[in-house]
């Protein structure tokens, strides 16, 4: 591979570009593609360009052909936590190993300043002027972790109105009963709400933050995993 | 942490910066499995020519040959796919403990 395309790959991926660098494994040459161009030596056909794309969509890297290998570089996934409390504190640096760009919010300014998440800044905002300006998409899962309605419950009507592929709320089932009372007075269907989890993680048995987050991450990569192609 | 592209994690991040400081590199890539393997297809592996690396395709089986293979690469220009399994005939000596099948793509940088 040239030089150039790797850089190139890494300024797009920077960017938060969707992309792929596809490589004729006979030749060893390259080429960058990604929704719009091409660019590199190797030159793909109109069905070979399409194929990639695909995959990009799909982000599933691999084989399109014996001889074309499409590895696909998607922009991370994003998990948007509801509340700097003590779970934060161990689930934010755990999804960031585990790939996501966390984001920790939280309007009240002493837990935001006072719980650092492991490199993992919280932003000192409401939830639903958050969720305006963080656009959960299908690539994003949100947490709330706050168990206060005026907190949790804008972040989750937010979240199920988008296409978040987890929603998850912390709370006993009798929290989560009375929760989804309110959101279905709201407006929310049951089928809408089926889409929360709560109470929020895999049972696990878990006890401290650190096992609640454990559960909580683990239970998002199961819902992600579980939708792969 | 923030996307993709910064992970501080990331093989293709320390090929730029090996390659800044003027040291030749290459980077090997999972392309296909079969069976169970520990690395997903798209694990990448960077391989300076002095042999430091970063990344992993295997558990750990395979890095030592893959490393040997890059370095050959790097020495004659050209790119290469390798293939790892225990039915490999060198399997006592470098191939998969879990029984996958692994293809791995070795790629030399050039300017």
């Amino acid at each position: 591979m040239k030089a150039q395309l790797l850089h190139t790959l890494q300024e797009w991926r920077a960017q938060k570009r969707a992309c792929a660098l596809v490589t004729r494994l006979a030749s060893g040459t390259s080429a960058l593609v990604d929704g719009a161009r091409q660019i590199g030596e190797l030159v793909l056909t109109g069905s070979e360009l399409e194929a990639v794309r695909a995959r990009i969509a799909a982000d599933q890297s691999g084989l399109v052909e014996a001889d074309l290998f499409v590895r696909v570089y998607a922009p991370a996934l994003r998990m948007i936590v509801v509340g700097a409390v003590h779970i934060a504190k161990a689930l934010a640096p755990m999804a960031a190993l585990a790939g996501f760009e966390v984001i920790v919010v939280d309007p009240r300014e002493g837990f935001a300043r006072s719980e650092q998440m492991a490199g993992v800044a919280a932003k000192v905002a409401w939830p639903d002027e958050a969720m305006v300006e963080l656009k959960p998409d299908r690539r994003t899962a949100v947490v709330t972790l706050t168990h206060d309605p005026k907190l949790d419950d804008p972040a989750l009507i937010a979240a199920l109105r988008s296409d978040a592929f987890y929603i998850g709320a912390l709370g006993s089932r009798k929290t989560h009963a009375k929760r989804l009372e309110r959101l279905k007075e709201a407006g929310f269907s049951d089928g809408d709400m089926s889409r929360i989890h709560g109470p929020v993680g895999l049972d696990i048995n878990a006890l401290t933050p650190a096992e609640i987050a454990v559960s909580i991450v683990a239970q998002i990569i199961d819902v992600l995993r579980a939708e792969a192609p | 942490m923030t996307s993709d592209g910064q992970r501080p994690d990331d093989p293709l991040a320390d090929l730029e910066r090996w390659m800044a400081q003027g040291q030749r590199v290459a980077l090997a890539t999972v392309v296909a499995t079969w069976g169970s393997s520990p690395r997903p297809v798209g694990s990448h592996m960077a391989i300076t020519a002095s042999g430091d690396f970063t990344g992993s395709v295997s558990g750990g089986c395979i890095e030592g040959a893959v490393i040997a293979a890059a370095r050959e690469s790097l020495a004659n220009g050209q790119s290469k796919l390798l293939e790892y399994g225990v039915s490999n005939e060198m399997a006592w000596e470098v191939g998969l403990a879990c029984g996958g099948r692994v293809q791995v793509f070795v790629d030399p940088l050039t300017p």
